[in-house]
């Protein structure tokens, strides 16, 4: 029926399921993760009738939530999850903290109970906004259909501006089936929201300025770099300040690993060159990164002669851990641009001559480089199968990692060249994001190869969503460290609890039950399954995946259980003990 | 430690008191009182909250109530700069022997009898901690049955006000 001109003018009548996905598509979305159940049932109904955004139907809800996650740290948009009630809500809740904890653009749509049951412990109600306030940005409880087009843009507005971060959107069963007029766009508004972007410019002249005299300057990088978009102001700014410059964990690709500016990544299981510059410098300029306890070691003691610039557009951020000198809150891509055109007005366009602070980085860097010794028992070294992916594949592949020794082999023998191309848990530490984040960054950027570097205690969490791969024509490829233990709980139980290794024995890999058998595994879920234990089978498995397009591949690399990640700072003293290898500290200058 | 007295102004949401509430619980800030009423303006309620913090860890309350989105201003008012209330309703023994010695206090005090039985009255009291505090060390013999307190009212001196700052630009 063509529409008169009468009923153009009127808004269109839309149920509030319709709602939320008129709303989502005018937002831009395309793509959303979810799993349906009583209380999101009308959701389902309207989305079934139409084609603008394409649902992937998950296995679990966590799966959707790091799906999300994934689909937003790949591509830097908004991922959208979706859940019913009670069970199906809680089931995010671990991604909800996880994007908290990494700050991802995530907006968690859930169904709830009728408007009229709530309060009376209905079946499958929790109060997932109750639950979710300390690990969501903000959340919204909507009763009504005409709310949903506001409450929904404010959530995407929100998750996706200043500081990311997740965003719940609870929307009672009522509130999807009543109807209501839709009214676009709707009105914003959120009076206690407005993040500063654009800095002081007495701030940035002020860090201009001591980057000008600081003799031993580094640029400590953070995720946030990423996040906004910096980099290529980031290699600007590293270029004219000369300044060698550290990534972070969560900002590992931010600058390239290939730059000779670049020491590596700082921390816990960091380089010796990137721990000791900060350990030793005389000016820390923090670009969108927290002082993270895995990165400071025992804060007191962290970088005790220098002073801070702290630049984050979170402002609770700045002199949370570390008090800073000069406090920058802003847009860290807006903050480079401003602070080095002040500093090239404070130098004269002269970068200062660290000639002397580089001889000794270079130094470290000679002496202490990355690398790993083959295991005694044998069996593969992880190591060289992680590097081997890295250099068979390349930089514009995604590499998402679980967590624990995999992940940090991962965040340490992969060359990143890119910003997100390396999508990890580095705040939550969360056991099982590989494999549901991986589905959700090759949806997201379905042209690029992306690889999980999955744990076998990790992928053992969440591997359910490879139904969800292999139904769905989203062609990730796997490999899992097989080490048959939680190896980096069992590291530690090695170097700090005597050896007693307490239940971290997961049989899943050399000389074990091999409970289960993931080749068998993966072809039970459509893939293609490879063992690989010798060395010269490495490679050939490797390109066997990555010629595979057509299935999800898993490759079992059964490797020594022996590995351990080294560099390592103990937990809770200073950098300055860095350990390059087990009880060998390397020698700096004692003060 | 030290106690300060923060001033909110919040919308007006479900769950705003959670948020608040929850977030110094979880970030390990002390909170000593807690006052929630309406402002001047319709939709925005205001908070006046103290807390026992260092001054550095005082600058991460206020921080981190920032970004609460329904939180539109924190600031903090300066003992010398404000005027502080608590307000407390005492219920105190007061029989024939007692009561003339009562009804002294609570005029010594500017106090107020609110409610009178056979052998207790209810005593209204508004004033700072201090003077509040010292009516209760003189009742306290008589014997206090019951009391309810207030948390802390606290509004800055002078013309100014804090919406007119948060609302000019």
């Amino acid at each position: 029926m063509p529409a008169s001109a009468a009923s153009a003018d009127a808004p269109e009548i839309l149920t509030g399921s319709g709602a939320i996905l008129r709303t989502l598509e005018k937002l831009g979305v395309t793509d959303i993760f979810g799993i349906p159940g009583g209380s999101i049932i009308p959701f389902y109904d309207e989305l079934m009738q139409q084609s603008a955004i394409r649902h992937i139907l998950v296995r679990h809800e966590q799966g959707a939530g790091h799906a999300a996650e994934g689909y937003a740290a790949a591509s830097g948009r908004v991922g959208v999850a979706i859940a019913t009630s009670g069970p199906g809500a809680t089931n995010l809740v671990t991604a909800i903290a996880d994007a908290y904890m990494d700050s991802v653009p995530l907006l968690a749509i859930t169904g709830q109970v009728f408007s009229t049951l709530m309060g009376t412990d209905a079946f499958q109600e929790a109060d997932i906004v109750g639950i979710t306030m300390p690990i969501t940005k903000h959340s919204f409880l909507v009763k009504t259909p005409e709310e949903i087009p506001a409450a929904i843009a404010s959530a995407y507005h929100i998750a996706s501006t200043g500081r990311p971060g997740p965003v719940l959107v609870d929307i009672t069963k009522d509130a999807q089936q009543n109807t209501a007029p839709f009214l676009w766009p709707p009105k914003i508004d959120l009076p206690g929201y407005r993040p500063v972007t654009k800095a002081h410019g007495k701030q940035i002249q002020a860090a201009a300025q001591l980057l000008a005299e600081s003799k031993r300057p580094v640029l400590y990088v953070g995720g946030g770099v990423i996040r906004a978009g910096a980099s290529a102001e980031l290699a600007k700014f590293a270029a004219d300040t000369g300044a060698p410059v550290v990534t972070t964990l969560m900002a590992r690709g931010a600058f390239p690993d290939s730059d000779p500016q670049h020491l590596g990544m700082p921390g816990m299981h960091g380089t010796v060159p990137a721990a000791l510059a900060l350990q030793e410098s005389d000016l820390i300029v923090a670009l969108g990164a927290r002082f993270d306890d895995r990165v400071t070691g025992k804060a007191s003691q962290f970088a005790p002669n220098a002073k801070v610039v702290h630049v984050d557009i979170d402002p609770a951020e700045i002199s949370k851990i570390r008090l800073a000198d000069v406090p920058i809150v802003g847009d860290v891509r807006e903050v480079l641009i401003d602070l080095d055109d002040v500093f090239a007005a404070v130098t004269g366009g002269a970068a200062p001559d660290l000639s002397d602070w580089w001889k000794r980085l270079n130094g470290l860097r000679a002496e202490f480089p990355l690398g790993f010794t083959e295991p005694s028992d044998g069996l593969l070294a992880p190591q060289q199968i992680i590097q081997r992916i890295g250099e068979l594949t390349g930089p514009e592949a995604v590499y998402v990692a679980g967590v624990g020794q995999h992940q940090m082999w991962a965040a340490q023998f992969i060359d990143y060249e890119r910003p997100n191309a390396w999508l990890n848990s580095g705040g939550a530490g969360t056991m099982g994001y590989s494999i549901p984040a991986a589905m959700g960054a090759k949806v997201a950027q379905p042209d690029r190869i992306v690889w999980s570097i999955d744990g076998d205690g990790c992928f053992q969490m969440t591997n359910q969503e490879l139904a969800t791969c292999t139904i769905n024509d989203i062609p990730i490829k796997v490999a899992i460290i097989n080490n048959s233990s939680l190896g980096m709980v069992k590291q530690w139980q090695t170097l700090f609890y005597d050896g007693r290794h307490s239940h971290t024995e997961l049989h899943t890999g050399h000389g074990s039950q091999r409970v289960p058998d993931f080749v068998k595994l993966a072809e039970a879920y459509g893939a293609l399954g490879i063992r690989v234990t010798k060395p010269e089978e490495i490679d050939p498995a490797i390109e066997l995946a990555l010629m595979t397009n057509d299935r999800p591949v898993v490759i079992d690399f059964v490797v020594s259980a022996d590995a351990m990640v080294w560099p390592m700072v103990p937990q809770g003293v200073s950098n300055s003990y860095i350990q390059y290898a087990k009880d060998h500290s390397p020698a700096w200058s004692e003060e | 430690m030290s106690e300060h007295v923060l001033s909110l102004l919040v919308e007006d949401k479900p769950g705003l008191l959670t948020r608040v509430a929850g977030l110094f619980a979880r970030r390990g800030f002390n909170i000593t009182s807690l006052a929630v009423g309406v402002s001047e303006i319709e939709g925005l309620s205001r908070i006046t909250v103290v807390v026992d913090v260092d001054e550095l860890p005082l600058e991460q309350v206020t921080k981190q109530l920032n970004k609460l989105i329904n939180v539109i201003k924190v600031v903090e008012l300066e003992p010398a700069l404000s005027v502080r209330r608590d307000h407390l309703l005492i219920k105190v023994r007061a029989d024939n022997a007692t009561r003339s010695q009562v009804l002294e206090a609570v005029n010594l005090f500017r106090a107020r009898v609110v409610d009178v039985s056979t052998d207790t009255l209810v005593v209204e009291v508004t004033g700072d901690g201090g003077k509040t505090e010292a009516l209760l060390r003189v009742l306290e013999p008589f014997g206090i049955k019951e009391m309810a307190q207030s948390g802390v009212l606290a509004i800055g001196r002078g013309s100014k006000s804090i919406t007119d700052r948060v609302f000019r630009n």
